[in-house]
């Protein structure tokens, strides 16, 4: 009984019975939904489908964990993800040999560096000018398509070019490339926060900038990293878009990701207030809304509800999550139980 | 001896504190109005460039057109103006407004009259803001996620009821389109006449009665607004739902500009009137900031359109660079308002 409280009351406990009731699901209705076979060596089969298209969410997830950690917002990712696609493919397009391997990679640092760029300018707004993270960034959501259209010139650039279509379509060892690139990233993030000081660093300023500053933490530096991670990971994030579809479509690419990527960290736990962050959280959050989008059409619900399905999981779950319904929730377990072990939250 | 002193004293003492006094008040004016002003001076800039540079700039039909073309934004802006005012941030305005031209339309075609259909679709966007206050307030929700659950909610029942543009042809939706004529190329719509009525109301309503008071207060700190025993939840609820109202009635209006009901319409419309507002010298943070304001911010918004299609060499993504440059160079404005005052 204890047990089961205790689970039930972990922050990840719902998203997750979201996550498996919605595989269930889709198992339900159509029964090979989680099967995997290998077919010309690679994997193939809806799971793998859902690692692959949950890359480019859990990239920009990532960088909005930390930034939110911080108690912050990062709006100008989708943009971002524009502009790195329009800067990367521009070049690739005009360069005498897309194909070669040299020429994806200048024009991939090429876009690294337009992109830090980007996210340098976020974090002098928010940590040197001290300017409210969500309209600091507001500028850059707002200004990015246009700047990535500048950059396209207005149209939609398509390129041939096979390693740089590698990025999205490719497989290594049996896996889709583009979820190996995203897990080495989480990996990485996950091990330099949790293994280092860093992630308490960023908690503490999260908290408390003033205070955190007055105890030695380099609260701006640290507001300042963020805000460059975020633009960068959402540039790879643009990068593989752009070599999804394998072209650079300004009004399009990342269209409202800023929004998908929020809800994925506040689904898996981290609130927007700041102090406090959970990459787990933040993968399970992804998964969610991956396999919601995707098994929507296994189970059947027409295209138009898409939206209506979304927003009802969205609301449910964050309803479970609010504090007000913990706390009725727990006050009835106490009640079923009578013996009042629990140290009130 | 002793009491002339004293008496000196006593009636030198008050000179200095009153001098003091109107030398405080006697400088320029409220700095609270600061933003407003650069507003202000962007949009008279924004005329004398636009003036000078074209002909027929400065007509009374371009001026005209700016508030007829932009009436929906208007009200949409002037509701998102409390939502911000309280600390808030409504993202959901873009889908209600689309909601409400899906519903008025789909009522049209399935033959329901006007004075049913019209109140229906305010009333749709009224009950989603009431929905979105009830999650902030009650279940501590953030503002943000709410409201963009909410933005979900909105366009997905868009999908459901119109999956594809419904044309509108109902006599009154028409008529709030048709131009009457001012002469000297002046002219006003419906929905002009309704978008000026309802700066009006907020005008009023946030200055002069007790609701636009504790909006303020709330804004200036919630802890401190319950503490002097304002009604904070009602009044946090009730901007939601203003804002819902204005976006749905915003709906009509642009029903009335576009004669159809799409469920597309208005995608990113949220992030045109946080412009407008913020450009409007509105803080986000909450508690200070004019509703008057936000209607200049909108007209900015809506002189940058202006010049760029009386420009016509300049490509139409220009819009997006020049709205975000503005926006920075109010933000930083403001920031360095705030920091002077400290």
């Amino acid at each position: 009984m204890t047990g089961l409280a205790q689970l039930t009351r972990h922050r990840l406990f719902w998203p997750i019975v979201a996550l498996v009731v919605l595989l269930l699901a889709s198992t339900l209705k159509s029964h090979s939904f989680l099967e995997v076979t290998v077919r010309d060596g690679h994997l193939y089969g809806a799971p793998i489908d859902i690692l692959r298209r949950s890359s480019i969410l859990l990239l920009v997830a990532l960088g909005m964990t930390l930034v939110i950690a911080t108690r912050g917002i990062d709006l100008s990712v989708g943009a971002v993800m524009a502009i790195a696609g329009a800067v990367t493919l521009t070049q690739i397009a005009s360069s005498p040999d897309p194909g070669a391997v040299s020429t994806v990679a200048v024009a991939m640092l090429t876009g690294l560096a337009v992109c830090l760029v980007i996210g340098v300018f976020n974090g002098f707004l928010v940590a040197v000018l001290g300017i409210q993270p969500i309209i600091a960034t507001l500028v850059i959501m707002t200004a990015g398509r246009g700047i990535a259209m500048l950059i396209t010139g207005g149209q939609i650039t398509t390129v041939t070019s096979a390693p740089y279509k590698t990025l999205a379509s490719g497989f290594w060892l049996g896996l889709p490339v583009a979820a190996l690139i995203a897990g080495v990233f989480f990996a990485v993030v996950a091990l330099v926060t949790r293994r280092t000081a860093l992630g308490v660093l960023i908690e503490s300023v999260g908290i408390n900038p003033t205070a955190s500053r007055l105890a030695g933490v380099r609260a701006r530096t640290i507001i300042w990293t963020v805000y460059v991670l975020c633009a960068l990971f959402a540039c790879i994030a643009g990068f593989l878009q752009s070599s999804n579809i394998m072209a650079a479509d300004s009004n399009n690419a990342g269209l409202f990701i800023e929004l998908d990527a929020i809800l994925a960290v506040v689904i898996g736990g981290t609130s927007l207030a700041g102090g406090k962050f959970s990459l787990t959280g933040t993968l399970v959050g992804v998964l969610v809304i991956t396999t919601l989008t995707l098994s929507i059409t296994v189970i059947g619900i027409p295209v138009n509800a898409v939206s209506l399905f979304k927003a009802l999981v969205v609301i449910v779950v964050c309803l479970l999550q609010s504090p007000v319904v913990q706390h009725k929730l727990r006050a009835r377990r106490r009640q079923a139980a009578p013996v009042p072990v629990e140290v009130p939250a | 001896m002793a009491t002339d002193e004293m008496t000196v004293k006593a009636r030198k003492q008050p000179e200095p504190k009153l001098t003091g006094a109107v030398h405080r008040s006697r400088p320029t004016l409220d700095r609270r109005y600061l933003p407003v002003l650069g507003t202000v001076v962007v949009l008279v800039l924004m005329l004398i460039i636009g003036g000078s540079r074209y002909d027929n700039f400065l007509s009374g039909r371009v001026m005209a057109n700016l508030l007829i073309n932009n009436s929906f934004l208007i009200v949409v802006a002037v509701g998102m103006t409390f939502v911000i005012l309280t600390g808030g941030i409504d993202l959901s305005v873009g889908a209600v407004l689309a909601l409400s031209t899906c519903i008025s339309a789909w009522m049209f075609v399935h033959g329901w009259p006007a004075y049913v259909a019209i109140p229906a679709a305010i009333l749709a966007g009224a009950l989603i803001g009431w929905a979105v206050g009830v999650m902030v307030h009650v279940f501590e929700i953030q503002p943000f996620i709410a409201t963009l659950a909410a933005m979900f909610l909105a366009r997905g029942l868009c999908y459901v009821i119109a999956p594809e543009s419904i044309p509108i042809t109902d006599p009154t939706i028409v008529k709030l389109g048709t131009r009457w004529d001012l002469g000297g190329g002046w002219a006003i719509t419906p929905s002009g006449v309704i978008a000026l009525a309802v700066v009006v109301v907020a005008f009023v309503t946030l200055h002069y009665t007790r609701f636009g008071r504790t909006v303020y207060a709330i804004g200036g700190g919630e802890q401190s607004a319950r503490l002097m025993g304002l009604p904070v939840a009602r009044t946090k609820v009730l901007v939601y739902v203003i804002s819902g109202t204005c976006a749905g009635l915003g709906g009509l209006l642009f029903a009335a500009f576009s004669s159809s009901g799409y469920s597309l319409t208005g995608v990113g419309m949220e992030l045109d009137a946080i412009a407008a507002v913020v450009i409007g010298g509105t803080l986000l943070t909450g508690g200070s900031g004019f509703v008057l304001g936000s209607v200049l911010g909108v007209l900015v918004l809506g002189l940058i359109q202006t010049i760029i299609t009386f420009e016509g060499t300049l490509s139409s993504w220009w819009t997006k660079i020049v709205i975000g440059a503005l926006l920075l160079v109010f933000v930083i404005l403001q920031r360095l308002l705030v920091v002077r005052r400290r």
